[in-house]
C-alpha cells in the first residue's frame, strides 16, 4: 500500500489551526465556547445526583445509635462475652447470704449461691436472687442532698460536722438507728463515731423482730443471743407459728437443713415428722406433715401444753397454763419424748414468755447441742423492740439532737413509725444514708446515698465465727458514698477508706490468729475469693436452763385464751416483698405468693367458713372488699378466701403499702406496720383484741397467676403417698395409665407414631423431687434474671399472661370423692399443699413441634426442645397443644414501650436494660417463647469441655433453676452419661437395643411423668410426693 | 335438556318467558341503586371502617388487646375462621354437588350462594393472618425460607399449613367457578346495553364477559368446563373443613383430640352454609322482587338440607358425650362434663338450643315453608354453629390437663371489632356484588323456564 498523501480536517477551523482551536481539540466538544461554563458540566450533575441520592437514601436508613466504646488499655480479667464471678455477700438489713455474682462485662447480672459458705451452703432466695435488679433501681438517689437540693459530698460532709459538733458542743444526744448490723467492721466503724462523739448510741431493730427469743435467752441461760439451729438432725419438728422455711430467722440455712430430713429414696425410707400449729398457712405450715390451724390467741397455750404434756413424761410440774383440744398436739408430744435430743421445737412468737418456754421444751428434750446449738449464735436478729421504743419516746420528748438512718426505714416499716415521723421534726441533724429516697430518708435533712451491696466492701458475720466478704462487683453507678466511710469523715478519721480499713481489721483479727498461710495479700486474696472465712466454733458448754417457770406460766396464762370471740389479726412477711425494703422490684412484685399465688398486691386472708358467714367470695380473682378495723381505725383492704386459715383469724402481709419507693411499688396494697401490737416489751405480728372485718359492696380483682385450687384427683399430675406406704413398697402413690389396644392394655410409651429421635451424644433431663421442693420459688426468680424474662404487671397478670419459664403450681387437696367433680374444684377447709415447679417438659414426642406451621420449634439432638424466635409468626398453636401449658406468648412488646415501664424496668430503662443477660435474647412481639433448659449454659458447658478437649462432666451444665434451688430438689443433667446424678437417681438401665433412644428404663419407683397416658414422653420427671403421714386424709 | 314430570314441583313462578328472566334480573344490574341499597351498604361500610380501626389497633398493638391468655390461645379468631369457612361451604355444595345430581332447584339460588362463598372465605382467612399480630409475616410462611443452610422448609406436618392448602385451593376453585357462570350472564347485560346505547357500560361487561359470543359451540365448552369444575370441587367441599377440623382432632388437648370431628364439620359448616344463604337469599328475594325465582319451594328445600345436617351435627354431639364416657380417659370425660357444667355452660346450651333443637322445627311444614319462621332460625342456626366452634374451641382449652392453668377467657372490644370487620367486608361484599352482578344465574334459569315455569293462567 501506497502512502497516501491526503489530509483530511474536521473542519475550515482545523485546517487553520489556530491557538484557540488547538486548546480545545482534545475535548468532547471542540467547539470554542461550548464548555465556558465550567460550574454546571453534565458529570458534575450526575456525581451531584448520585450523591444526593446515596446520601439521602443513607440518611433515611439510618440505625439508632448506640455508643460502645473499645477498651483502650483491656483490663486483664476483663473479656468480652466471658462472664467473671466474685463471691460476695448478700446483705439487706438482718438478711443475709454469701453469693457469687455473675458479671459480664462489668455488670453484675446474676446472683448465684457461694456453696463455700457453712451458712447458707449455696442456697439463695427470691429476695437474694432478684436483688440485682435493686442495683439497677430508676428510683436510686443520684448523689446526696441537702434537705431537697443536690449537694456535693463536701458540701454535705461540712454541714453534717457542724451540726454533729454544735450537738456535741452543747452535750446534745445522737443515735445511730439501723436494722441488725452484721457487719463486724461496720461495727468497729460506728464505735469510731461513737467514740469521737460519745453521746452517740447505736439503735438496732428488725422488722421480723426476734426480740422475744433474745430475751427468753437472756431469761433461761443469762445471755442474749438467738442459737443455731440444725433441722437436719431431727427426726421430729414441732413448730408453733415458725415460718422458718419462708421467713423466720435464717430461713435460706433451715430450708436446706429441713430439706434433708425429707429426702427419701428406696434405700432411705425415713423422713422427719413436721408438725405446725399456725393461723394463716404459711410455706412451713404447707410443707408439714400435720398441720393445726390454731388462733394467735392460743399460741402461748399450746407451747404451755406442749410443756405440760412433755412435762407429765419427765415427771415434772406443769405450768399454769394449758389448753385442751388442740388436734395433733398430744401425738407430737408423745413423738417428741420417744425423739429426745433428736428433736426440734420452733416457735415464731416474739413474745419471750412463749420462748422461754420452747427454751424450757427443748431442754427437756435434750436438744441443746444437737439441733440447738448455743455456740454457734446467730447474728440475724439483734433488734431490740424496747431501745427503738425508747428511742422514739427520746425523739418525741425533744431529747435527741441528731439521728442517722443507716440503712434503715423505721417511718414506714416500725409500728411507731408514724409517730417517729411527726417527732422527727423537731430533731435538728437528720440524716438517712439509704440509696433511694425512701419514706424515712425524705423526712431527713440530709440524705447521704449509701452504695448498694453490689458496689460495696463489706464484711459479714451472720452466725459466730463464720465470716463472708463482699467485694463490689462494679464500679458505684452513681455518686453514692460507702456509708462506713461517711461515718468516718463525720467521725473526723485521717483516713476514711473503709477498704484498707477492712483489710486492717481482717489482718488483726484473723490473719494474724492463723498460722497456715504467710502473707497477708494471699490470705486476702483468698479470703475474697472464697468469699467466706470460718474459724473453728466454740465448744458445746451445756446450759443451765434457770428461768422461773411460774411466772412465765402467769404470764402467758395472762396474755392468752383458749377460746376467743371476733376476729384476730396475724401479720406476716410476704415471701417475695418480704420486709417493704426491696418492694421497688419488679422481680418480687410480679413473684405469685407461693401460697395464694397472687401477685402485685397484698389482701387479708379468711377462712373459708368466715368467708361464708361475712360474705366474702372469690371468683376467678375477683373478690370483695373488706373493712378491716384495728383498735378503732378501719381500712379497706382486699379479702382473699384462704384454705387452712383458722377460723375466726385474718392474715395480713407486710411489706406493702409504701408511699415513697419509686414507680413499681408505689401505693400497692396497705402498710401492716401500723397495726403491729406489743407484748411484753417486743413487737407482736399478733392482734388479738379490737379487730373486726365487715364486707363492702366494693369488688376489687387480685392477679393471681393460679386461680383453680386443687388438682381434681387426677393422678397422672400429683402422685403422692404415705410414708407408711411407702416403707411397704416403694412404688406407693404411682399411677400407671394403661393404654387400650384390641387384645390388651398396654403401656402408652409402647404406643407411638414415631420412630423416637436418638441422641448419640447428651439427653439433658431433669428430675424434680416433689418431697424436698418447698415451693419457695427462688427458682422462679432466677429463671426470670437467667432468661430475661419479661415482667407485665398486675393487668397482665389478671389477663393471665404473666410470662414466667417456671412457675411453681400449688395444689390442695379436696375432702371430695373422685368424680364429684364440683365439689372437687374446692379445696378442704385445712387442706394438704403439693408444690409442683412446672417448666416446659422437653418432650421427646413434643406436641407443639408437630403443629408450628413453620417449623420455629423444633427438636435438638440432645433431646431439648428448642424456639427459634425469629422463625416464629405466632399463631400460637403450639401453646395451645402443650399439654402442660409452660408456653408464653409476647402479648406486646414489653421492651422499649412505654406501657411496661413501671413493670419491666430491665428492658425499658437505660439502667434497667444494664442487668439483661447478654446471653439470651430479648423476645420481641407476637413471638412465643419459654424454657430453653438454659441452652445458653448447655452451650457454655460443651464449648469448656471442647476447649479442653473432653467430654462434658456432670454439674459442669447447672441450669438456673437448680442452681438457685436450696433443697436440691431439682436435678438436671446428661442421662446418656452412665456416671451422672441424674442417671443415678432415676436409675436409668442401659437399653441394649437402642442405648441411644429415647425409651430409658427409668429403674426408680418414685419416678414418673406427668400426663404419662398421652405418650408425649417429656424429659422431666417427677419423684413422688411423700408425706409422714399415720393414715392417709388425717390432717383434714 | 332435562326431562321434567307433572309431579315436579315448579321451580319458576309467575309465568316468566325467558325474556321475562332476562328482564327481572338484569334490571337490577341496570338500575340506579336504591336509597335501600345505599343506606345498607353504607351501614355495612361503617361496620368495615370500624373494623379495620381495630385491626389497625391490633397490628400496631399486639394481640394482646385481645382477650387471650396463656391457657386459651385462640378464641374469637379461630372461633370466626371456623365459623366463616364453614359458611362458605354451601355454595360449593349448591353448585357443585347438586349439579352432580342434577338438582335443579339449585340454579336459582347458586349464583348467590356461590359469592357467599367466596366472600366468606376471604372473611375467614383474614383471622389467621390477623391472630399473628404481625400480619406482614402471613405473606411467607408458606414458602421456603432462603438462607445460607439452604431452603428452610416449612412444618408438613402442621395441620395449619394443610388449612393454608385447603383453603387456597378451595377459594380458587370456588372463584373460577363462580365467574365463568357469570360470563355469559355478564354478556347479556352487555347486549342489553348495546342496544340501549349505555356505551359505557357495554364496554365494561363486554370486558367481564370476555367477548362472550353465545355460539353454540362456546356453549358446549362452557356445559363441559362447569361440569369438570363441578366434579373438582366436589371433593374441596368434603375435604376443606375436613382439614379444618384436623386443627383440632390431630392435636392432644381434650375435646380437640376426636376422630369425630372430620364429618362433623363438614356436616355442620353445609348447615351454617344453607342457614346463611338462606339469611341473605330470603332478603333478595324481597328487596330485588324476585319471589318468582326463589320461591317457597326453593325454601322449603334448602330447609330440608337444613334438617338433616342439623340433625347430624345434633348426633355428633351425643357421641362426643358418648365416646368421652365410653372411652374412660378422665381427662376427655372432664372436658365434655365441663362443657355441659362447667363456667361456659350457657355458651354449650345456647348452642345445643339452636343448633339441634331449633331446625327440628323445620319437621312441621307451615314453619318450613313460613318465610318469616325461616329467616329467624337461619340467623338462630348461625348463631347456634358460632356457638359450636367457640364452644369446641374455648371450652376445651380453658380447662385442660393441668388445672394449675384453668382461667377464664373474656372477650374485649377488639375481639369483637375483628368479627365486625369480617361482617363489614362481607356485606359490602355482597351487596355490591347484588348491585353490578346479575344475583341469579340467568342462563342456567332460562335453560329450564320451559319444562319448570308456572304456566300463565
Amino acid at each position: 500500500m501506497g502512502e497516501t498523501k491526503k489530509t483530511y480536517w474536521k473542519g475550515l477551523e482545523q485546517l487553520k489551526n489556530d491557538p484557540a482551536f488547538v486548546k480545545h481539540a482534545d475535548k468532547e466538544f471542540a467547539v470554542i465556547g461550548a464548555e465556558e461554563d465550567r460550574g454546571h458540566n453534565r458529570r458534575d450533575f450526575l456525581k451531584m445526583m448520585g450523591f444526593s441520592m446515596a446520601a439521602v437514601s443513607l440518611a433515611a436508613c439510618e440505625a439508632p445509635i448506640r455508643k460502645a466504646i473499645p477498651y483502650v488499655v483491656k483490663p486483664v480479667d476483663a473479656d468480652a462475652g466471658i462472664p467473671n464471678y466474685y463471691a460476695s455477700t448478700y446483705l439487706n438489713g438482718g438478711d443475709y447470704c454469701s453469693i457469687v455474682v455473675k458479671t459480664r462485662d462489668g455488670r453484675p447480672i446474676k446472683i448465684e449461691g457461694n456453696s463455700l459458705s457453712n451458712v447458707t451452703q449455696g442456697g439463695t432466695s427470691a429476695q437474694v436472687e432478684a436483688s440485682v435488679l435493686s442495683l439497677y433501681d430508676n428510683y436510686r438517689l443520684r448523689g446526696p442532698k441537702v434537705g431537697t437540693e443536690n449537694a456535693s459530698w463536701e458540701e454535705l460532709d461540712k454541714q453534717v460536722i457542724a451540726k454533729l459538733l454544735e450537738i456535741a458542743s452543747k452535750g446534745g444526744q445522737v443515735r445511730i438507728v439501723s436494722n441488725t448490723v452484721l457487719s463486724p467492721s461496720t461495727l468497729s466503724v460506728i464505735e469510731t463515731f461513737k467514740a469521737k462523739y460519745p453521746t452517740t448510741q447505736h439503735i438496732q431493730y428488725d422488722q421480723n423482730s426476734s426480740y422475744g427469743i433474745l430475751k427468753a435467752n437472756e431469761e433461761s441461760f443469762g445471755k442474749q443471743f438467738v442459737p443455731s439451729y440444725d433441722f437436719s438432725k431431727a427426726n421430729v419438728i414441732v413448730s408453733v407459728a415458725a415460718d422458718f422455711i419462708g421467713t423466720w430467722v435464717s430461713p435460706i440455712e433451715f430450708t436446706k437443713q429441713y430439706a434433708k430430713t425429707r429426702e427419701v429414696s428406696e434405700a432411705k425410707r425415713e423422713m422427719s415428722r413436721h408438725f405446725q400449729f399456725e393461723s394463716n398457712l404459711s410455706l412451713t405450715g404447707a410443707n408439714a406433715d400435720y398441720r393445726s390451724p390454731i388462733k394467735p390467741s392460743q399460741e402461748g397455750l399450746v407451747v404451755a401444753q406442749l410443756y405440760n404434756l412433755l412435762a407429765a413424761k419427765a415427771g415434772k410440774a406443769a405450768l399454769g397454763a394449758s389448753i385442751e383440744n388442740i388436734k395433733h398436739l398430744e401425738q407430737a408430744a408423745t413423738e417428741l419424748w420417744e425423739a429426745k435430743g433428736k428433736s426440734l421445737v420452733v416457735a415464731g412468737s416474739n413474745d419471750k414468755a412463749v420462748q422461754t418456754v420452747v427454751n424450757a421444751i427443748n431442754d427437756l428434750l435434750g436438744n441443746y447441742g444437737t439441733t440447738i446449738l448455743p455456740n454457734k449464735p446467730l447474728n440475724f436478729r439483734k433488734g431490740n423492740d424496747e431501745q427503738f421504743a425508747s428511742f422514739v419516746a427520746e425523739v418525741e420528748s425533744g431529747k435527741v439532737d441528731g439521728v442517722i438512718f443507716y440503712n434503715c426505714n423505721p417511718v414506714y416499716d416500725h409500728v411507731l413509725g408514724g409517730k417517729l415521723a411527726e417527732a422527727l421534726k423537731g430533731v435538728s441533724l437528720t440524716v438517712s444514708t439509704s440509696y433511694t429516697e425512701d419514706e424515712t430518708s425524705s423526712l431527713s435533712g440530709f440524705k447521704a446515698p449509701d452504695h448498694h451491696y453490689l458496689e460495696s466492701w463489706n464484711d459479714a458475720e451472720p452466725k459466730k465465727n463464720s465470716f463472708s466478704l463482699s467485694q463490689p462487683a462494679i464500679t458505684q453507678i452513681f455518686k453514692s458514698r460507702q456509708t462506713q466511710e461517711s461515718f468516718l469523715t463525720w467521725a473526723g478519721e485521717p483516713s476514711a477508706d473503709y477498704f484498707a480499713l477492712l483489710q486492717k481489721n481482717w489482718r488483726t483479727w484473723f490473719f494474724e490468729k492463723q498460722n497456715s498461710v504467710a502473707d497477708f495479700q494471699t490470705f486476702w486474696d483468698k479470703s475474697l475469693y472464697d468469699g467466706v472465712y470460718e474459724l473453728p466454733s466454740d465448744e458445746f458448754a451445756s446450759l443451765e436452763f434457770k428461768a422461773d417457770l411460774a411466772s412465765v406460766g402467769s404470764s402467758i396464762a395472762g396474755n392468752y385464751k383458749a377460746t376467743s370471740e371476733g376476729f384476730e389479726l396475724a401479720i406476716y412477711e410476704n415471701y417475695g416483698v418480704g420486709n417493704g425494703s426491696q418492694a421497688n422490684n419488679p422481680l418480687l412484685q410480679e413473684l405469685p405468693d407461693p401460697i395464694t399465688k397472687a401477685t402485685w398486691d397484698n389482701y387479708l386472708t379468711v377462712s373459708q367458713k368466715d368467708a361464708k358467714a361475712k360474705g366474702f367470695s372469690m371468683d376467678d380473682g375477683t373478690v370483695q372488699m373488706g373493712k378491716l378495723t384495728v383498735g378503732g381505725k378501719s381500712v379497706n383492704i382486699p379479702v382473699v378466701v384462704q384454705p387452712g386459715q383458722t377460723i375466726g383469724t385474718i392474715g395480713l402481709a407486710l411489706g406493702y403499702g409504701r408511699t415513697k419507693v419509686g414507680k413499681v411499688a408505689e401505693n400497692i396494697g396497705t402498710n401492716a406496720y401500723p397495726f403491729l401490737a406489743q407484748v411484753n416489751g417486743s413487737i407482736s405480728f399478733n392482734v388479738t383484741e379490737g379487730v373486726n372485718l365487715e364486707v363492702t359492696s366494693e369488688t376489687y380483682r387480685i392477679a393471681q397467676t393460679q386461680t383453680h385450687e386443687t388438682y381434681m384427683g387426677r393422678e397422672n399430675v400429683i402422685q403422692e403417698a404415705t410414708l407408711a406406704e411407702f416403707k411397704e413398697k416403694p412404688n406407693a402413690g404411682r399411677d400407671y395409665p394403661k393404654i387400650t389396644k384390641w387384645e390388651e392394655k398396654v403401656d402408652p410409651a409402647a404406643v407411638s407414631l414415631w420412630k423416637g429421635h436418638e441422641y448419640k451424644n447428651h439427653h439433658w433431663g431433669m428430675a424434680i423431687d416433689l418431697n424436698t421442693c418447698t415451693g419457695c420459688a427462688a427458682c422462679v426468680v432466677a429463671c426470670n434474671v437467667e432468661n430475661n424474662v419479661s415482667l407485665v404487671g398486675k393487668d397482665e397478670v389478671l389477663r393471665r399472661r404473666e410470662m414466667h419459664w417456671l412457675r411453681i403450681d400449688r395444689y390442695y387437696s379436696s375432702d371430695a370423692k373422685p368424680g364429684d367433680f364440683v365439689a372437687l374444684e374446692k379445696a378442704a377447709e385445712n387442706p394438704e399443699v403439693t408444690f409442683q415447679p412446672m417448666l416446659c417438659q422437653h418432650c421427646n414426642n413434643a406436641p407443639c413441634e408437630t403443629v408450628c406451621p413453620v417449623a420455629a420449634t423444633t427438636h435438638s439432638t440432645e433431646g431439648l426442645n428448642q424456639m427459634t424466635y425469629n422463625r416464629c409468626i405466632g399463631t400460637r398453636y403450639c401453646a395451645n397443644n402443650c399439654p402442660y401449658k409452660v408456653r408464653r406468648f409476647n402479648w406486646f412488646k414489653y421492651h422499649d414501650n412505654q406501657q411496661f415501664y413501671q413493670s419491666n424496668p430491665a428492658m425499658n430503662t437505660d439502667l434497667g436494660r444494664m442487668v439483661l443477660n447478654p446471653e439470651v435474647t430479648v423476645r420481641s412481639r407476637g413471638v412465643m417463647e419459654k424454657c430453653s433448659f438454659c441452652a445458653q449454659r448447655i452451650q457454655t458447658g460443651k464449648l469448656n469441655a471442647k476447649k479442653e478437649r473432653r467430654p462434658v462432666k456432670d454439674g459442669e451444665v447447672v441450669t438456673a433453676c437448680m442452681a438457685a434451688c436450696s433443697t436440691g430438689a431439682i436435678l438436671f443433667g446428661d442421662m446418656n452419661d452412665p456416671e451422672s446424678k441424674i442417671t443415678k437417681l432415676l436409675q436409668i438401665e442401659k437399653d441394649e437395643k437402642r442405648p441411644y433412644g429415647i425409651d430409658k428404663k427409668i429403674g426408680n419407683p418414685r419416678a414418673y411423668r406427668v400426663l404419662e397416658e398421652i405418650g408425649v414422653k417429656p424429659n422431666i420427671f417427677y419423684l413422688t410426693k411423700i408425706r409422714n403421714k399415720d393414715k392417709e386424709k388425717e390432717n383434714a | 335438556m332435562q326431562a321434567s314430570s307433572a309431579i315436579r314441583e315448579t321451580l319458576i313462578t309467575g309465568g316468566k318467558t325467558v325474556g321475562d328472566v332476562s328482564e327481572d334480573i338484569s334490571r337490577q344490574v341496570e338500575g340506579k341503586p336504591t336509597p335501600l341499597w345505599w343506606g345498607a351498604f353504607g351501614f355495612s361500610f361503617i361496620l368495615l371502617a370500624l373494623g379495620f380501626y381495630s385491626l389497625c389497633v391490633l397490628e400496631w398493638e399486639g394481640v394482646g388487646v385481645w382477650g387471650l391468655n396463656k391457657t386459651v390461645g385462640w378464641a374469637w379468631d379461630i372461633t370466626n375462621f371456623v365459623w366463616w369457612v364453614g359458611i362458605g361451604h354451601a355454595g360449593t355444595l349448591i353448585s357443585a354437588i347438586l349439579l352432580l345430581f342434577r338438582q335443579r332447584w339449585r340454579m336459582s339460588i347458586n349464583r348467590a350462594a356461590e359469592a357467599m362463598t367466596i366472600f366468606a372465605v376471604i372473611c375467614a382467612a383474614t383471622f389467621p393472618f390477623a391472630h399473628m399480630g404481625r400480619l406482614w409475616l402471613g405473606f411467607y410462611w408458606v414458602f421456603p425460607l432462603p438462607n445460607t443452610w439452604g431452603s428452610l422448609w416449612v412444618n408438613f406436618n402442621s395441620p395449619l399449613l394443610w388449612d393454608v392448602f385447603a383453603i387456597s385451593t378451595y377459594f380458587s376453585v370456588s372463584l373460577v367457578f363462580w365467574y365463568m357462570g357469570l360470563i355469559p350472564d355478564f354478556a347479556v347485560i352487555r347486549d342489553r346495553a348495546v342496544r340501549t346505547g349505555n356505551k359505557l357500560r357495554a364496554s365494561v361487561y363486554n370486558t367481564l364477559s370476555f367477548g362472550w359470543s353465545g355460539g353454540a359451540k362456546t356453549w358446549g365448552r362452557y356445559e363441559s368446563v362447569a361440569l369438570i369444575l363441578a366434579g373438582l370441587s366436589t371433593p374441596l367441599v368434603l375435604s376443606v373443613h375436613t382439614i379444618v377440623s384436623m386443627d383440632f382432632a390431630t392435636s392432644v388437648i381434650p375435646g380437640w383430640h376426636t376422630t369425630i370431628f372430620p364429618p362433623y364439620f363438614v356436616a355442620g359448616a353445609i348447615f351454617s352454609g344453607f342457614a346463611m344463604v338462606l339469611t341473605l337469599l330470603i332478603i333478595t328475594r324481597k328487596v330485588f322482587k324476585l319471589e318468582d325465582y326463589i320461591t317457597i319451594y326453593h325454601i322449603e328445600l334448602m330447609n330440608i338440607v337444613i334438617i338433616i345436617t342439623g340433625s347430624i351435627v345434633g348426633i355428633a354431639y351425643i357421641t362426643e358425650f358418648f365416646v368421652a364416657w365410653y372411652g374412660g380417659v378422665p381427662a376427655e370425660f372432664y372436658a365434655f362434663y365441663n362443657r355441659a357444667t362447667g363456667p361456659y355452660w350457657w355458651a354449650y346450651w345456647s348452642m345445643m338450643t339452636c343448633n339441634v333443637i331449633s331446625p327440628q322445627l323445620f319437621w312441621f311444614k307451615k314453619i318450613r315453608t313460613n318465610i318469616v319462621a325461616t329467616f329467624v332460625l337461619s340467623i338462630i342456626v348461625n348463631i347456634g354453629m358460632w356457638f359450636e366452634r367457640f364452644v369446641i374451641i374455648v371450652t376445651s382449652l380453658h380447662r385442660d390437663y393441668l388445672p394449675s392453668s384453668w382461667s377464664m377467657f373474656y372477650p374485649t372490644i377488639y375481639d369483637v371489632g375483628e368479627y365486625v370487620l369480617t361482617f363489614g367486608f362481607f356485606f359490602c361484599a355482597f351487596l355490591l356484588f347484588a348491585k353490578f352482578f346479575p344475583v341469579i344465574n340467568m342462563a342456567e334459569v332460562k335453560s329450564i323456564i320451559k319444562s319448570t315455569s308456572e304456566k300463565k293462567h
